[in-house]
């Protein structure tokens, strides 16, 4: 007894199967594909007209549990994700208390699973407290669960720590995700310093800030020959950046965020609150640029840096406002809106940069592709079908979407974890 | 051209027109002030209430002045900004004000962009006295006023503003205000507090001061906070006089029909010397002179505009 999707046209990241094909999931896993399988007892799924994908993976969310339940809980998080298209999210470890210590990771995994919605993989911190002074037992956590380590918010200042910590993690064979920026330079700026932030007076924070950092984290990779991922890439010059150091075999990966490939930094004069991230809405020639890095593979992955924030801690005008935007339930329908359709990258690309190439980079061996033997998550597409993002919609305990009001691509029908249906729309 | 917005928030939204329209009504306020009994009935029975979430003097008089001599009934609110530190306090304290059926609140406060969240939560009438580094209308309004009755015109004049760009809500809304008008703007400070991309806004930018007042009608110097050099934006406030610092003898050197402007208050020493503060290609007194008359006419022009 298990979960058979009927007539499935299969999208992995190598191509569409031309001819629709019923795929079985037993246990878990996906057992068997074939032109016809019979039905016997199981749950049946009608995937005709459908594109069917591996789950999308999300290797940077948070989730605000524990500490900010007021904005997102375990459960919240979950429901946002699958109802997004997520199969597994990787949470980013600046709760309260922070990622630190086993306990807490345990505690994420304990209560993702008592949800049972999708697979979390909590990220732990590479310095205690993320106070930028002690590394964190890394081997302990990661064998509490942690695949990747990062003191997301910001970045690790002191260079000799993060040297310290890229070499320890390379021992582990762990992730190490950096936050590129300097906050000396970004000098409490909140918004991109350009000629927007010029005429409406807002604090510029400028790109330097990433991409200084950006070419130190390429430097110490180089010179331990380790593996080092850089969050939220925003920049022309970042992109430059790291595609250099991939030409030279530096063992740099990289993701972007929606927000930076469909916004720029005019949407600051709005005073808008939830575009208030970080980092900053770019401008047009950075969009440009993050988009052709994603097409070209400069950019390894797609994530969403899903940012929740209660209302009241958004509506305290710009300066005061906390950075961030919510983006598990946008990010699939903006990057087939915004990248697909107009055909930046095609099909099987998007499906790379959104399962194949995140569970690539964290090493989740069994997921990111659709093959008998492999995990069975699975999600269900309507390619052409639009959609409006409405306030009401978002199923996130926040709603600080930057997005509301505009027109997407992309209905997802079925999210399947672990061959369980999660979500149906 | 009828006057049709119910707000003040900035001159970057406003037309040609609209800021002819204020510089001609304040003219015909100007003369009321210079009469013996200086009050005219335009606003009885309006309640204008001053919000400042940051220290000022001068501004807050003027615009209590102003809305006094049109016979509205005023009330001075000095907010303590730590408590205020969240928008939201401040558009729950703007609200509470308002609940007891205020017409127009004039605002001061250091976020850029509060003024605009202040205007769309309240329905009464909001005056932009300062918000942060955004815009300062009533002062380049004021600036411009004096421009006009010192040459007659605003079209063609060459106005220099001088200092830190980067931090003044005054220099982004004259260069607004100014260039919408037809005026040629150089602004001019030290590199570090230039803000990036300033060109864009159509200003000329240079870093030579003498060359500014050798080419100028007028020149705005503006105020140097001491925090700029804490902040290591500075070497120094002497390298910066040295550099930047207005005195008689680079004056002197400067076109002979010059006119020095401030917005108050002045660092003597710093950005001018006494003695051009004083001297007589001064007009700081008539700025402040001219500033109550501009507020009148701000203040009856939002407060006469009907409401949707």
């Amino acid at each position: 007894m298990g979960l058979l999707i009927k007539h499935a046209i299969i999208v992995n990241a190598d191509k569409i199967w031309d001819k629709p094909h019923d795929i079985l999931c037993i246990d878990g896993k996906i057992s068997q594909i074939a032109s016809s399988i019979a039905s016997a007892n199981h749950e049946i799924i009608d995937a005709t007209g459908k594109k069917v994908l591996p789950g999308l993976i999300d290797i940077h969310t948070h989730l605000r549990q524990p500490g900010r339940e007021d904005k997102e809980t375990i459960e919240t998080g979950s429901r946002a994700a699958v109802k997004g298209g997520f199969t597994s999210i990787m949470c980013m470890p600046n709760t309260n208390p922070v990622i630190d210590n086993a306990m807490v990771v345990e505690f994420i995994i304990r209560e993702a699973n008592r949800v049972g919605l999708c697979n979390v993989y909590p990220i732990g911190a590479i310095t205690k407290g993320q106070q930028d002074g002690e590394l964190t037992d890394m081997a302990e956590l990661k064998a509490s669960g942690c695949l990747a380590f990062s003191d997301d918010g910001k970045s690790v200042l002191n260079s000799r720590l993060f040297r310290l910590a890229m070499e320890y993690a390379k021992m582990l064979d762990v992730l190490i995700i950096e936050h590129c920026q300097d906050p000396l330079l970004s000098a409490g700026g909140v918004m991109n310093e350009g000629v927007v932030s010029t005429k409406i007076g807002l604090k510029g924070d400028p790109g330097i800030a990433e991409t200084v950092t950006v070419a130190r984290d390429i430097e110490i990779a180089l010179y331990l020959d380790a593996r080092v991922h850089l969050a939220h890439m925003s920049l022309k010059r970042s992109c430059e950046l790291i595609r250099f150091a991939k030409s030279q075999g530096i063992k740099v990966t990289a993701e972007a965020c929606p927000h930076h490939f469909v916004l720029t930094d005019e949407a600051c004069s709005s005073f808008d609150t939830s575009t208030k991230v970080n980092p900053p809405l770019r401008s047009r020639e950075d969009v440009e640029a993050i988009k052709a890095a994603i097409a070209d593979g400069t950019i390894d992955c797609i994530v969403t840096d899903h940012a929740p924030h209660t209302k009241e801690d958004k509506e305290v005008g710009f300066d005061g406002a906390p950075f961030g935007l919510i983006g598990l339930e946008t990010s699939l329908g903006l990057t087939i809106t915004e990248l697909v359709k107009p055909g930046i990258i095609d099909l099987p690309t998007m499906v790379d940069r959104m399962s194949s190439a995140p569970a690539r980079i964290v090493g989740l061996v069994h997921k990111g592709i659709i093959k008998e033997g492999h995990d069975a998550d699975i999600t269900i597409i309507d390619l052409d079908k639009e959609w409006t993002v409405t306030l009401e919609g978002f199923v996130s305990k926040s709603k600080n979407s930057p997005f509301i009001g505009r027109k997407l691509y992309s209905q997802v029908e079925y999210t399947i974890c672990g061959g369980k249906i999660v979500y149906r729309a | 051209m009828p006057w049709k917005h119910k707000h003040l928030l900035g001159l970057e939204s406003l037309s040609r027109e609209d800021i002819e329209l204020i510089l001609e009504t304040a003219k015909s306020f100007k003369e009321v002030s210079s009469r013996d009994i200086k009050k005219v009935p335009a606003l009885r029975g309006k309640t204008v209430v001053t919000l400042f979430f940051e220290a000022s003097t001068r501004t807050r008089i003027s615009f209590e002045l102003a809305a006094k001599r049109l016979s509205a009934d005023t009330l001075n609110i000095a907010a303590n900004v730590s408590s205020t530190s969240k928008g939201e306090t401040l558009l729950d304290t703007a609200r509470n004000i308002e609940a007891m059926n205020v017409d127009a609140m004039v605002v001061r406060h250091s976020s850029s962009g509060s003024v605009l969240l202040l205007a769309e939560g309240l329905k009464c009438s909001v005056v932009n006295a300062g918000d942060g580094c955004r815009e300062h209308p009533t002062q380049a309004l004021l600036d411009m006023f004096t421009l006009q009755e010192k040459f007659g015109r605003i079209e063609g004049l060459k106005v220099g503003i001088i200092g830190d760009i980067l931090h003044s809500r005054v220099a982004r809304s004259n260069i607004w205000g100014l260039t919408r008008l037809g005026a040629k703007v150089t602004v001019c400070g030290p590199a570090t507090l230039m803000p990036r991309g300033i060109e864009a806004l159509g200003v000329d930018v240079c870093y030579d001061l003498k060359k500014v007042l050798k080419q100028s009608d007028a020149v705005i110097a503006l105020r140097l906070q001491k925090e700029r050099q804490q902040d290591k934006f500075l070497p120094s406030m002497r390298e910066y006089s040295r550099l930047f610092g207005i005195n008689q003898a680079k004056l002197s050197e400067g076109s002979d029909h010059l006119i020095v402007m401030h917005p108050g208050p002045t660092n003597r020493g710093v950005e001018l010397s006494a003695d051009v503060a004083d001297g007589k290609q001064s007009v700081i007194l008539d700025q402040v002179t001219n500033g109550v008359a501009v507020r009148m006419a701000v203040l009856y022009l939002v407060l006469g505009t009907k409401t949707e």
